[in-house]
């Protein structure tokens, strides 16, 4: 098992943790810091909330923004919406496939890109499109594809 | 670029007297996404290297016009207000130099203005905002541009009338429906919660808007927050609640920031928080992040995972009003719903519906996409009919080809016909086509789309986001899916219509929400109205808008093809080949028929048979 640093989570828990309904938003915040939930930290949360890790996952595996893997420094999401999926979403994906090498659900083995769905990123007007971490591109084509991935294997 | 003449155009005059610029930026989270971010930095660069003064600029939520972003609004004394748009950040430094040194807009880019028509004016002419009267126009960021336009004046009213009841009336009488789709009487809802026992009640706004091809709320979250908020406080003091929670989605980054930002400027201005305006009546607002689980758009599932559980529907009754979040009463609308609320506050609810038909009163938004001229965020009186959105608002459909559909309410809606355009849009008239008014996304489809796949994709929706509970939906909708499939592969068999319907059927019987009783409409829509599409793929193995993968083949016609090597090289399975100058061959063993050829080519050289 990959050793990792737990002062992060275990900071995150003690504040998240002061009221009710909390567990989402603690998980949310595990995530954003570790990219993933890491199964230490997961039973860390156990013992701390005294909420059985069985019922930590049951929750965590509901969601479909919980990953239980590490993610690549980019995350593609590919939107897979209606307007996207008429405008050729499924010809978005077969670039980036090829281009990555990659199916979704994968990392790269540079650790720089995982390839996701996503339901619908409601820039309809703009399709198809695709979000990368923060920055969403719209009327997408694969030349325009090749680009920002060239743009952003250079920045690495 | 967009047809001009000078005359009275769409847009009120500006109020400005002095030698005030404004400069409006559309930055919605589309805007952003067409490039709002490098014109903002643009013109602050430029203003900054030429010095320029007393221009105030504004970053603004989504007006609207999606189809023309990036768009900038100026607005002086001299040029008045004028609305720009696909502008770059290459044309800023013209525009503002123009703006600044001539007095003066270069008409180039115009495509609204207040002394400007343009081909684009009948986009606003057929609407009615009433929700969307701020986005696009006000600084979201800056509750004193809110509070400008009337904001939480409506607020101010009900607290001074110290008649909860009274509000309730009001919104009863204004006959305003639940907007997320289901289209139940608001102040019925609000009576309910009131008259629950309990001594402590929630109010709960419904962010989660999980439908594919739908961004109304997302809007409104982004462009206009505060008048969300305004809704939930004013709710709240009517139903006799002290805390609200907002559920927003979690792929909508820009709305959380944005109403995060609202709450607390709210909060500094004692409109939220304890003793508001010097009233005995307290609130407050937290905002929940949801994790992406579709059908925590339903109210019961949306409390589960409020309440840190995964996000189950449960039977009703008890309904929230009764017991909801933590076991409490608990009042659920949506965010289209709550920022009607200080409109009709203001206005008055015969000024509300005076809008609408006899049973559907006021406006409704649409997210407009698809294959239409005009995409984006409109809002229209109830009653306007399908044809004036899509054919005048929307503009009919790009590229010059065939209306076929326009589907409505998602996952949850259905696909309807050309033959039905002039039904009025009502709660009645939509559900009677067999799809339903829904939370009012919209997408617009011409004959290249195949209503048999479209089918599979919803069907492959909600499958997905079935939370398992009920046996009918989550294995009823897995074999809906899986015949589907099969027929869009070309294996369809004599009797598949049938089983479908018969599924459907049973499906929509035996699932306890909203999700489950509503997904097979995508597929009973299609079969009702385009059922010869599905037999042409069964009988004959035939995709009649030759979509379907299975069923086509992309041939390079070797007369038109002049070896240009465009479509080899874009090939992303390297499964076309041929020298330079000489009539290409595509490798049908290797060929995924991802079309992308069929879209590079030039010369019209590759078809589909």
């Amino acid at each position: 098992m990959d050793k990792i640093n737990l002062e992060p989570a275990i900071e995150i828990i003690e504040r998240e943790n002061s009221h009710k309904g909390s567990l989402i938003p603690t998980l949310q915040k595990i995530q954003e810091t570790y990219g993933y939930l890491p199964d230490q930290v997961l039973n860390i949360l156990s013992k701390k909330t005294g909420i059985p890790a069985s019922q930590i996952l049951g929750t965590a595996t509901f969601y479909s923004q919980f990953r239980f893997k590490p993610v690549g420094k980019y995350v593609i999401k590919v939107c897979h919406g209606t307007a996207c999926h008429i405008s050729g979403a499924e010809q978005i994906s077969d670039v980036f496939r090829d281009l990555l090498g990659i199916k979704e659900g994968e990392t790269t083995d540079d650790g720089l890109f995982t390839l996701e769905n996503v339901a619908c990123l409601g820039c309809c007007s703009l399709a198809p499109v695709v979000m990368i971490n923060e920055t969403t591109y719209g009327r997408l084509n694969p030349s325009k594809i090749n680009k920002i991935i060239k743009e952003y294997k250079k920045r690495g | 670029m967009v047809e001009y003449k000078k005359g009275q155009g769409v847009l009120n005059s500006s109020k400005i007297k002095d030698d005030r610029v404004v400069i409006r930026v559309g930055y919605g989270a589309s805007g952003i996404a067409a490039g709002a971010g490098e014109i903002y930095s643009a013109i602050v660069n430029h203003i900054k290297e030429k010095g320029y003064k007393n221009i105030d600029i504004k970053r603004t939520g989504d007006l609207g016009m999606s189809f023309r972003e990036p768009i900038i609004e100026l607005e002086s004394r001299e040029i008045d207000r004028v609305i720009l748009g696909n502008v770059t950040a290459k044309m800023v430094p013209g525009i503002l130099d123009d703006l600044m040194l001539s007095k003066k807009v270069n008409t180039d880019y115009i495509v609204a203005g207040t002394n400007y028509t343009t081909d684009d004016d009948i986009f606003f002419k057929k609407q009615k905002r009433v929700v969307l009267k701020n986005c696009g126009i006000i600084d979201p960021e800056n509750i004193d541009e809110y509070i400008e336009a009337d904001g939480y004046k409506a607020l101010e009213k009900v607290l001074k009338s110290g008649d909860p009841d009274g509000v309730i009336d009001e919104i009863l009488k204004s006959g305003l429906r639940g907007r997320g789709g289901a289209g139940f009487p608001t102040g019925r809802k609000w009576r309910f919660t009131r008259d629950a026992k309990g001594d402590y009640k929630y109010i709960v706004c419904n962010g989660d808007e999980g439908d594919p091809g739908a961004f109304m709320d997302r809007s409104v979250m982004e462009g206009d927050p505060h008048s969300v908020i305004e809704g939930m406080i004013i709710a709240g003091y009517a139903i006799g609640a002290n805390e609200g929670y907002i559920y927003v989605r979690a792929e909508y980054p820009l709305a959380v920031k944005r109403l995060r930002l609202a709450i607390q400027q709210a909060e500094e201005k004692g409109f939220l928080g304890n003793n508001i305006l010097g009233s005995n009546f307290s609130f407050r607002i937290n905002i929940k992040e949801g994790a992406g689980a579709f059908v925590c758009g339903e109210e019961t599932a949306l409390i589960a995972s409020i309440e840190g559980k995964r996000g189950m529907p449960r039977l009703r009754p008890p309904f929230p009003a009764v017991k909801g979040l933590w076991g409490k009463p608990t009042n659920i609308n949506n965010v289209e719903t709550y920022a009607n609320v200080p409109r009709i506050i203001l206005n008055g609810a015969e000024w509300y519906s005076s809008f609408g038909t006899e049973k559907s009163k006021g406006t409704k938004v649409f997210a407009l996409a698809g294959k239409i001229v005009r995409g984006g965020l409109i809002e229209v009186p109830m009653g306007i009919t399908l044809r004036e959105i899509i054919f005048d608002i929307g503009g009919g459909i790009k590229s010059g080809r065939e209306f076929k559909a326009v589907q409505m309410g998602g996952p949850s809606g259905g696909c309807i016909p050309s033959e039905l355009l002039d039904i009025p849009v009502d709660y009645e008239s939509v559900t009677k086509t067999g799809a339903i008014m829904g939370s009012g996304g919209m997408v617009v489809m011409d004959e290249s789309t195949c209503m048999v796949e479209l089918a599979r994709f919803f069907l492959d929706f909600t499958q997905k986001e079935s939370c398992g509970k009920c046996t009918f939906c989550r294995i009823g909708t897995k074999r809906m899916l899986e015949t589907l499939e099969r027929i869009t592969r070309g294996e369809g068999k004599e009797g598949d219509i049938e089983k479908l319907e018969e599924l459907a059927y049973n499906v929509k019987m035996g699932s306890l929400c909203g999700l489950g009783q509503t997904a097979p409409n995508p597929v009973l829509t299609t079969i009702k109205y385009f059922r010869n599409e599905y037999e042409a793929h069964i009988d004959e193995k035939k995709c009649p808008a030759k979509q379907c993968r299975s069923l086509i083949k992309y041939v390079i016609i070797s007369d038109k093809c002049t070896g240009c090597t465009v479509c080899a090289r874009n090939c992303p399975v390297h499964a076309i080949s041929g020298e330079r100058n000489q009539p290409h061959i595509i490798d049908q063993e290797a060929c995924i028929r991802c079309g992308i050829c069929y879209d590079s080519c030039r010369f019209e050289a590759i078809e589909i048979v």
